[in-house]
């Protein structure tokens, strides 16, 4: 008897393939995380369209280029955008969607369904947000949106800024349960957790703040929004209401907000360090240790963002305490970065340029948050340009800087193809000279008596902000090298081979790009992902140096 | 070692801040100094090892081979727990020295001047120089109540004594000053930057603080929270003047007969 089967012809896809696939509801965590990282891109420009904004009015101490209500619009919808459309999404949602999966050797997010509706939550959110300035003008009171300023601005565009934010915290949440389900369940067999490369362990930290503090946001913003369609007072002090609550809400998210921007950031650059330096990540264990401890004192050193809302002593003394302490564990992760540098062989590419871009800017960062949170200190230059030349320093000089040297590390991975190093290194030139120009002189405007978030200042100051906008400038030209160098790598760069950088971890041990399910065959048990060197007794003495011997203990 | 002398020296000798015109301030600007020296250090250490390690660790041309396989080194990671920890708690202990210097320490609705609507409703209070003042308002002088109104987009000040009302603040050099702010519809906040002193006006919740200005001039008076499209455009003056200058702007705008302090 003879069974003759129908020749099995390629199924048809029900999803669509080719370019096609990145803008379908695809469930390859590939494709989602280049969705996040794309889409969140393309918002960056739309928040540094509005930054430009910003710093073009400031060139001049008058409010003459834009209505002073539009002035309150923009400068709302940039510090949303980039932090709600940019940071947080490519950070954690693109790189994590990207890596992780590699990283615990496993095929797929855990729920692959749930990725998809996470990242396409967040493009109807952004659009709601941009077209809402359009249509009937954007939220005026601040990212922040503090009331009563925020009931008393222009009402629908207030909701929709609501709206749009609470799209983005559900698609923050789905996405923090995913990675925490995927870092703990889908590891593959023989894969300890102490073995995993630092990103999970950034990841699995960051996801546990979105988790525990999202829903608190969450809960803020729908009780301001019926006190503005419904007339209630939670927030209203015309009915007994109270705003200092809703600051103290507003902040239990959005200060462990600024480690879910930059932890993932620290994760990022622990993975290009080592690859580049050609040697271990130092340190590993108090690495992880450090990242969990950012954790627990993320969430409470709220109230430092409020020592001059009438806060009682007590809680001031105890909110400065908490988060003077998180410098010691983010410093133990800088000295273990700058002991992983030395003694290595680094090549000197963009993606390690953008990391010590990053360290440099990030410690500068790091020490005015020190002083910010002495509150002497923050008496004065609370709500000036200090603190906004701080926060930059932070989430630009820090997380930003992050995201560049991502993609020049990981674009070969991705496309197959290489980056231009020369552009990369003139785009990082560029970009670290117009950052530190924009926002090291408005260090010294804060502390010299300028607010923030105003159109119009005192004429002493503007020949600093003109220096300020100059830097601007440079930043927004500097992308122009970055996007050019992109486009042009994807479709005739160097063809990069699956491995350029010689990497051990386990994106590295596949083709470039990968296939669907990442692997053809077993994924690979990577045990020591940051197994680079040589050991210290089989260096070739002739090549090493004198110092080289004598860092070793010989 | 250089790096340290020369992180004191710039901590010390370089001013990045506006005059100081109140008592609190020279306080803060000790702090300040402190901060800034020890910034400087970490800062310029930082960086210079990271600008070391890139230029001296690079890969020169040719070379293929890898660096060392360190992974890590307990007593130095001991060490780098330990310098910043001690510089935390020496910075966190230092300024809680300067706060309380400031008054910053003094419970609430103690700050005030024995007004008896403290005890009613719940006062909020500032940062400002309110033990000191509580002590001189025994002794020597009795501190000049005013009363603030922020509302958008402008400060508004009421002085009780001769029901005077200003734009702007007039206040005597060298006594101490208690304000008593309330905002008439958003948050706002008083700002003086050569006082070093910011309080929100919080809606609900009448607000004291306290200063005493030092150094007579103008200065201005800022709004430092987002209060709507004007928020800009939102100061005033503070003008510290001598008491002779002062006296005589205040007989010149009084509507009541002041009873003798």
């Amino acid at each position: 008897m003879t069974l003759t089967l129908p020749q099995q012809s390629k199924p048809p896809s029900l999803q669509p393939t080719g370019w096609l696939r990145y803008l379908s509801f695809s469930v390859d965590h590939k494709v989602i995380g280049l969705q996040y990282l794309v889409c969140g891109f393309a918002f960056y420009l739309i928040g540094g369209a509005l930054a430009g904004a910003i710093r073009t009015e400031l060139t001049s101490p008058v409010a003459d280029f834009m209505p002073r209500d539009v002035y309150n619009q923009v400068l709302t919808l940039h510090g949303t955008v980039m932090i709600f459309l940019w940071i947080v999404p490519v950070v954690n949602g693109a790189f994590g969607n990207y890596l992780i999966p590699f990283y615990v050797g496993a095929r797929d997010m855990a729920f692959p369904r749930l990725n998809a509706v996470a990242f396409w939550l967040i493009p109807p959110a952004g659009l709601l947000l941009i077209t809402s300035y359009f249509i009937t003008g954007a939220a005026q009171s601040g990212w922040t949106a503090y009331p009563p300023l925020s009931l008393t601005t222009p009402a629908t565009g207030q909701i929709i800024w609501i709206l749009s934010v609470l799209l983005l915290g559900g698609s923050s949440i789905f996405g923090g349960i995913n990675f925490i389900a995927t870092i703990l369940k889908l590891r593959r067999p023989g894969l300890k957790l102490m073995q995993l490369p630092m990103y999970c362990w950034a990841m699995l930290g960051t996801s546990i703040l979105v988790v525990l503090s999202t829903p608190v946001l969450a809960g803020t913003l729908i009780l301001l929004s019926f006190d503005i369609v419904a007339h209630t007072g939670f927030f209203n002090p015309g009915m007994g209401g109270n705003v200092v609550v809703y600051q103290h809400l507003f902040w239990f998210y959005s200060h462990p907000a600024v480690y879910i921007m930059v932890l993932p950031a620290f994760g990022l650059v622990s993975e290009i360090l080592p690859i580049h330096c050609r040697k271990p990540l130092f340190g590993y264990t108090t690495m992880v240790y450090s990242i969990m401890a950012i954790v627990v004192l993320g969430l409470v050193v709220w109230a430092h963002h409020m020592f001059t809302s009438g806060t009682p002593p007590w809680m001031r003394l105890f909110f400065t305490i908490a988060t003077a302490f998180i410098a010691v564990p983010t410093g133990i992760k800088f000295f273990n970065w700058i002991a992983t540098l030395w003694g290595g062989k680094i090549s000197l590419n963009s993606a390690i340029l953008f990391s010590c871009g990053f360290i440099v800017n990030f410690v500068l960062g790091g020490i005015t948050g020190v002083a910010l949170a002495q509150v002497p200190f923050d008496v004065h230059v609370h709500d000036t340009y200090f603190v906004v030349a701080h926060f930059h320093y932070i989430v630009y000089g820090g997380s930003v800087f992050v995201i560049f040297a991502s993609v020049y590390h990981w674009f070969p991975k991705v496309t197959g193809r290489m980056l231009d190093e020369n552009l990369g290194r003139f785009h990082f030139l560029l970009t670290f000279i117009g950052f530190n120009l924009c926002f090291a002189p408005q260090h010294w405007l804060g502390l010299n008596g300028m607010p923030r978030r105003v159109a119009e200042y005192d004429p002493q100051f503007a020949f600093v902000n003109q220096i300020s906008s100059v830097g601007a400038l440079l930043m927004a030209l500097s992308t122009l090298p970055f996007l050019w160098n992109v486009i042009a790598s994807a479709r005739s760069g160097e063809i990069a081979g699956d491995n350029p950088w010689r990497a051990l971890t386990p994106e590295w041990l596949t083709t470039s790009p990968p296939p669907v399910e990442n692997w053809k065959g077993e994924p690979p048990l990577v045990t020591h992902p940051y197994g680079y060197g040589i050991p210290a007794d089989q260096i070739d003495l002739k090549d090493a140096s004198g110092s080289d011997l004598w860092s070793n203990g010989r | 070692m250089i790096l340290v002398l020369g992180g004191l020296w710039i901590g010390q000798n370089i001013n990045l801040l506006p005059v100081d015109a109140s008592v609190n301030a020279p306080i803060y600007d000790e702090l300040f100094r402190v901060l800034f020296s020890i910034g400087t250090i970490l800062f310029v250490g930082i960086v210079g090892l990271v600008v070391f390690s890139l230029v001296r660790f690079r890969r020169k041309a040719g070379q293929i081979g890898d660096g060392i396989a360190l992974e890590g080194n307990l007593p130095l990671e001991i060490f780098w727990t330990a310098v910043p920890a001690i510089v935390v708690l020496f910075v966190g202990l230092f300024s809680y020295d300067i706060y309380e210097r400031m008054g910053g320490m003094v419970p609430l609705g103690h700050g005030g001047h024995g007004d008896s609507q403290a005890t009613e409703e719940r006062v909020w209070g500032g940062i400002g120089t309110a033990g000191a003042m509580q002590a001189s308002s025994e002794m020597l002088v009795p501190p000049l109540p005013v009363e603030v109104t922020a509302m958008q987009f402008a400060f508004l000040f009421h002085y009780p004594e001769g029901d005077i009302i200003s734009g702007e603040l007039h206040v005597p050099s060298g006594r101490p000053i208690s304000l008593k702010m309330e905002a008439k519809d958003v948050i706002h906040a008083f700002w003086v930057p050569e006082f070093r002193l910011k309080q929100d006006i919080i809606p609900g919740q009448p607000t004291l603080l306290n200063f005493t200005p030092t150094r007579p001039g103008r200065y201005p008076v800022v709004c430092a929270e987002l209060c709507g499209p004007y928020h800009g455009g939102m100061r005033s003056t503070v003008v510290v003047e001598s008491a002779d200058d002062y006296d005589a702007w205040f007989q010149a705008n009084r509507k009541l007969p002041v009873s003798e302090a």
